[in-house]
């Protein structure tokens, strides 16, 4: 399954072979090739270390759409049980691409929601790609209020390359859907805390991402244009998208430091798919304490807050 | 090519000849729609409307609004706000030399102006988007002027009305630009609570960020005939969906159609409409007080 690495990690796709084919080998027969298996597991740590201690930002765009990263089902199964997905907006349809329902997030029940992608032709077909249509927001707002009604904090996650560019999403109002639910999000009088698991694919991602804290995945990417759409527009290029993906700083480690979200999460040696469970243990941690701190404020200071916070945002100067 | 210009030898003629203006700059222009030649100084009288086709012209920033406010209210507000480049971004061109450039070509600071006036008699808070200034894009500059004229008209209790005209979030300001959609979407909501009106105009063209947050959150959505109002544009619906997009397709009448827009209103009526709104929304709330009106007894 060589598809399921990236071009700069074919160096450990070998290795990984290698590793696979001596431990059948030694299922076959009793030689002693352990002490060569452990070697060349210890050769593909350095590797990996290696590799990922000098990833770019073209690099991090590329793990961020892993076809192997975890999706959002993916992260509710690994930190809630209990979960009861909810369907619809109540006006026209079910969105696939986002999903959202009730769930136990250690003891405490929650709404969690998030872009959904697919994993095989079939579903990543039916999810969209994990494009939404206007139907997708305006759920995920019926399910906002709703937690907000039975006073349960909401949890997103993030992971889209953009809201879905086509005829019936516009005819649909789109750009209302999501207005819409950057206005409610800003003024939800319950915790909202969101998390890029993936792409963070401009209002298609915001759509779902106004709260009271942002974190994200060490290889997530959080961005206005995808680093292609940029480089067609402003070099006319979209090979020039590397360059574009670097000066659009919109890796976690970069955002971070521009004060734009609030924590980058460190993901497991290899990123997120080589060890899921404990990336969701770590991430379940921060949302567990900024949830616990979050609860403590009044609705009223909650959304004080979080309406300064936004009214943050923005680099200018001032004559 | 006449007959004439056939005979002519290559090294003399010179291509596109047919399209050469032979009238002097700025005093004689043709309407892009139907080709008429319209004296300029009438067509600023009409507010860059075609006075033979109704073609709506671009129409923005500073001249949009001291055309829309009663003459000598206008005091503009937040002048003093520049762009910074947080990224240092550089594509084919850096990101300060563009913002230089749309300064120099634009005479403004800024793709947002806003200023505080009155329209027809009634304090009102009022914003336009420049489209000249980098299209109009919104980045940190405009998020904060928009979000500080929202306060402004909190402060006040005056209605709030924009002008929109932008291809969206500004690429250069990167999350930054952004994060403008939420902020200014939260500031609207404030006045939503408080019950102030807000009023937006979409104007030719409105697309992206910017119709993805502040400009389809009015209490009234308002478009000008014949706009472009989207999120993706029909270049990137058509790459997507490779297919040729229907006539007038997300232009206000379609919009208007599929009750995205509460109406269309010609630019020449612009004023009296939304005064006329404004009238009914504010006297809601606040009836013009008539002494027998009040002390009616009530029956039964």
């Amino acid at each position: 399954m060589t598809n399921n690495y990236l071009d700069f990690e074919q160096p450990l796709a070998e290795l990984e072979a290698k590793i696979e084919e001596l431990k059948n080998v030694s299922n076959d027969n009793s030689l002693n090739i352990d002490e060569e298996i452990s070697r060349l597991q210890s050769k593909l740590k350095t590797k990996t270390e290696h590799i990922f201690a000098h990833l770019n930002d073209w690099q991090v765009t590329q793990l961020a759409r892993h076809p192997l990263r975890p999706y959002t089902l993916d992260y509710i199964r690994l930190l809630c049980q209990n979960f009861e997905e909810l369907h619809g907006d109540r006006m026209f349809a079910d969105d696939p691409a986002i999903v959202g329902g009730l769930a136990d997030f250690r003891g405490q029940p929650v709404m969690v929601i998030g872009h959904q992608k697919g994993r095989d032709t079939k579903s990543k077909i039916r999810r969209n790609f994990g494009m939404p249509r206007p139907e997708g927001y305006r759920k995920a707002l019926r399910l906002m209020k709703m937690a907000e009604q039975f006073n349960m904090p909401v949890l997103t996650f993030i992971d889209t390359p953009g809201a879905y560019p086509g005829v019936s999403a516009e005819e649909r109002g789109q750009n209302e859907a999501i207005a819409r639910n950057l206005m409610e999000m800003s003024d939800l009088h319950v915790p909202i805390v969101c998390t890029v698991i993936g792409e963070g694919g401009s209002g298609g991602a915001l759509a779902i991402g106004v709260g009271d804290v942002t974190l994200m995945l060490e290889y997530s990417t959080y961005s206005v244009i995808s680093p292609e759409g940029c480089a067609s527009i402003l070099w006319r290029s979209a090979d020039k998208a590397p360059e574009a993906a670097e000066t659009l700083s919109i890796t976690a480690e970069k955002l971070k430091k521009l004060g734009l979200i609030d924590e980058v999460i460190q993901e497991p040696l290899g990123s997120a798919h080589r060890d899921p469970q404990s990336l969701a243990t770590t991430l379940g941690d921060r949302i567990e304490a900024h949830l616990n701190q979050l609860k403590t404020e009044s609705p009223e200071t909650l959304t004080q807050k979080r309406y300064q916070r936004l009214m943050g945002y923005g680099v200018f100067r001032e004559n | 090519m006449s007959w004439f210009q056939k005979i002519m030898s290559s090294r003399i003629r010179t291509e596109g000849g047919h399209k050469k203006r032979n009238v002097p700059e700025g005093l004689w222009s043709k309407c892009p729609s139907c080709e008429a030649i319209l004296y300029q100084p009438e067509l600023e009288k009409s507010l860059r409307v075609c006075p033979k086709c109704g073609h709506h012209d671009r129409l923005t920033g500073r001249a949009r609004l001291l055309n829309f406010l009663d003459e000598g209210t206008a005091v503009e507000l937040d002048a003093g706000l520049e762009p910074e480049d947080p990224l240092k971004f550089r594509d084919t061109k850096k990101y300060r030399d563009r913002v230089h450039q749309a300064q120099k070509k634009t005479g403004e600071k800024e793709a947002l102006i806003s200023m505080q006036g009155q329209l027809k008699g009634r304090d009102v808070v009022a914003c336009a988007f420049l489209f000249d200034f980098m299209g109009g894009s919104m980045g940190s500059v405009v998020g904060e002027k928009f979000v500080r004229a929202a306060h402004h008209a909190l402060e006040t209790r005056s209605p709030l009305i924009n002008f929109a005209s932008s291809g969206g979030a500004r690429m250069q300001e990167s999350l930054f630009s952004l994060m403008q959609m939420a902020k200014t979407a939260a500031a609207l909501k404030k006045l939503k609570k408080a019950g102030i009106p807000y009023i937006s105009v979409l104007t030719n063209p409105t697309t992206g960020g910017v119709s993805a947050s502040l400009a389809l959150l009015g209490d009234i959505n308002v478009a000008e005939p014949d706009a472009l109002i989207c999120f993706a544009g029909p270049r990137v619906i058509e790459q997507t969906v490779r297919e040729k997009l229907p006539e007038g397709f997300q232009r206000s009448e379609f919009l208007l159609e599929h009750g995205a827009i509460d109406m269309i209103v010609d630019r020449r009526e612009l004023r009296d409409r939304l005064a006329n709104i404004l009238r009914l929304l504010c006297d809601a709330k606040n009836p013009p007080r008539e002494p027998d009106a009040i002390i009616t007894p009530e029956t039964g």
